[in-house]
């Protein structure tokens, strides 16, 4: 059943592409390696209720990018990403953005808040559940391993926590920056339902992404700047941004993959 | 005044249950009551500042109204970022309750001080700063964060403050004459009120009687509102606070702002002693914070007034 969230993914990496091409933005790496975790969260996992926050708030070109794909707002208004006066910039935004429930930019935010949200949800007792996503890198701050505490202590089976693990952050690789494996043993030992998922695979992301018993976190090995090969695992993508020319190359091996 | 603040809340959280109090694993003995009588709607966060800020302000974004309960500088300077885009940004309407302002514990040391805050949180988003002189202040502070749906900065002292206003002084926590004079004014924010009115005693033995205002909602309407009464006339103000950014500087703002004029003295906390330990009312005296001082200030003040005008 994930047709529907592959075409998704392809259709907003396309999006993501032009946006920062033409707005000669930065961070393109970070937005193609979680496209494929947002595009199985808005069309297979969360419902219309459901919270979900991007919490790595400088992929906001794909983030936006699978928004409007899904309808959360019109595709033209993608066109002004990155423009003067625009409300779609650089960082998630949520001022004049319908769907975006928190602005982030500043990493170590939006799971903290997310547990607000989820404290929330389980009071109201309908069913809700927040989704999470976070770089690896992200797990460099306190307040993740703060939050790691509290959900489990709060048990917060309501909430699922999705990390884009695609080693590099913005200077190196996370692993000479700050080493963080064993990753899944250190979720493990804070008590939350811990797995380890191909994160552009979008059978077992859906799988994954299933409420749980406890905290649930998805570790989504994934590639930065994934579907553009000369992008993909390179530090310099986190900052490029495509010439005409590298745009037209990318676009077509995006449209000639089978996906 | 912390005390008043938890009994306060307790009632008014009985009967409605978005309020909910998050403390940063402080109130020992103050928050006993709310922890056993009202269970559902307390949460000990641990010693967790920031996560606990941001839970906070997702809390309030689903029509929660969370008071984060800590001391002095934990639940401002430890947590800026999350109170500046989490709470503020996303117009969340927590209230921060900071307790042990300025030096109320002097004896803890530098660490525990909170004499910038002000200055830091007047500089943020749609956030309103709360600061009572005296426990009814308290409860007027409370009642219009309820009234109003935005974040909010509450700034409490330890406790022990004395009431200084009859029951005659207004019902809200707009500005509140606490005395009415003829020489001029004194303007204060805060515990420091307990001294302004000292010094209002030792003045009137001499015969000065100055008005004493006491300003417990830091507003920029409010400030203006204080402006006007001050017009052509003269103003000590008081502050337990460094004087860069804090109360006094924002009334000289607005004096500029609004082309007006009235001489001024400025009494606040003097950090080059930071070292020092000792009392709060210790380190007020080491920054010159005293009735005997203050009335002195005001003195002169006046001498400088009636020499110009």
């Amino acid at each position: 059943m994930t047709k529907k969230s592959e075409d998704l993914a392809k259709r907003s990496r396309i999006s993501t592409l032009k946006m920062v091409h033409s707005a000669k933005a930065s961070h393109v790496g970070s937005s193609l390696s979680l496209i494929d975790i947002l595009a199985v969260i808005y069309s297979e996992v969360a419902d219309d209720s459901d919270a979900v926050l991007v919490s790595k708030g400088h992929a906001a070109a794909g983030t936006y990018a699978v928004m409007a794909n899904v309808g959360k707002f019109p595709l033209e208004k993608l066109e002004t990403y990155g423009m003067d006066g625009s409300t779609l910039g650089g960082h998630v935004n949520h001022t004049g953005n319908e769907g975006v429930w928190l602005s982030t930019g500043s990493l170590g935010h939006g799971l903290p808040y997310g547990i607000g949200l989820a404290i929330a949800q389980k009071r109201r007792s309908l069913g809700e559940k927040t989704f999470v996503i976070i770089s690896d890198g992200e797990c460099d701050e306190g307040t993740t391993w703060e939050s790691a505490l509290f959900a489990q202590q709060f048990n917060l089976n309501n909430l699922v926590l999705i990390i884009d693990r695609n080693r590099i952050q913005s200077l190196a690789g996370t692993e000479e920056t700050l080493r963080l494996e064993p990753l899944l043993d250190k979720w493990k030992a804070f008590n939350w339902d811990a797995c380890v998922v191909d994160g552009h695979n979008h059978l077992e992301l859906e799988k994954s992404m299933q409420a749980s018993y406890s905290p649930k976190v998805v570790i989504a090995n994934t590639v930065k700047g994934k579907g553009v090969s000369f992008m993909e695992d390179s530090v310099a993508w986190h900052y490029k941004s495509p010439s005409d020319e590298e745009l037209t190359e990318a676009l077509n091996e995006i449209k000639g993959s089978k996906e | 005044m912390r005390n008043t603040f938890a009994e306060h809340f307790l009632q008014l959280a009985k009967a409605d249950n978005r309020l909910i109090l998050i403390t940063g694993d402080l109130g020992y003995g103050v928050l006993d009551k709310i922890a056993t009588e009202i269970p559902d709607q307390f949460i000990n966060a641990g010693i967790a500042e920031q996560s606990m800020m941001s839970m906070a302000a997702g809390l309030a974004s689903q029509g929660y109204r969370p008071f984060v309960y800590s001391i002095a500088n934990f639940p401002t300077f430890r947590c800026l970022e999350q109170i500046r885009n989490d709470v503020c940004y996303m117009n969340n309407p927590v209230t921060i309750v900071s307790v042990g302002a300025g030096l109320s514990y002097g004896n803890l040391g530098y660490t525990h001080h909170a004499v910038e805050d002000i200055s830091i949180m007047r500089s943020l988003l749609n956030i309103d700063l709360y600061s009572p002189g005296e426990p009814i202040e308290v409860q007027l502070c409370i009642s219009d964060i309820l009234e109003l749906d935005r974040p909010a900065y509450l700034r409490l002292g330890k406790g022990g403050e004395r009431a200084l206003s009859s029951e005659q002084v207004g019902k809200t926590c707009e500005n509140r004459q606490i005395r009415t004079g003829r020489d001029g004014y004194i303007a204060f924010t805060g515990g420091i009120g307990a001294l302004a009115i000292e010094a209002h005693e030792l003045l009137a033995e001499l015969d000065i009687c100055p008005s004493v205002i006491s300003v417990p909602k830091l507003t920029r309407e409010n400030i203006q509102k204080l402006n006007l009464q001050i017009a052509n006339s003269h103003v000590l103000i008081l502050e337990e606070h460094v004087l860069g950014g804090g109360f006094g500087s924002w009334v000289l703002e607005e004096r500029e702002n609004m082309r007006l004029q009235f001489l001024t003295e400025r009494m606040g906390v003097d950090q080059s002693n930071k070292s020092i330990l000792g009392s709060q009312r210790y380190l007020l005296e080491q920054s010159g914070l005293t009735a005997d001082s203050i009335a002195a200030k005001f003195r002169s003040l006046l001498d400088l007034s009636r020499a110009k005008f």
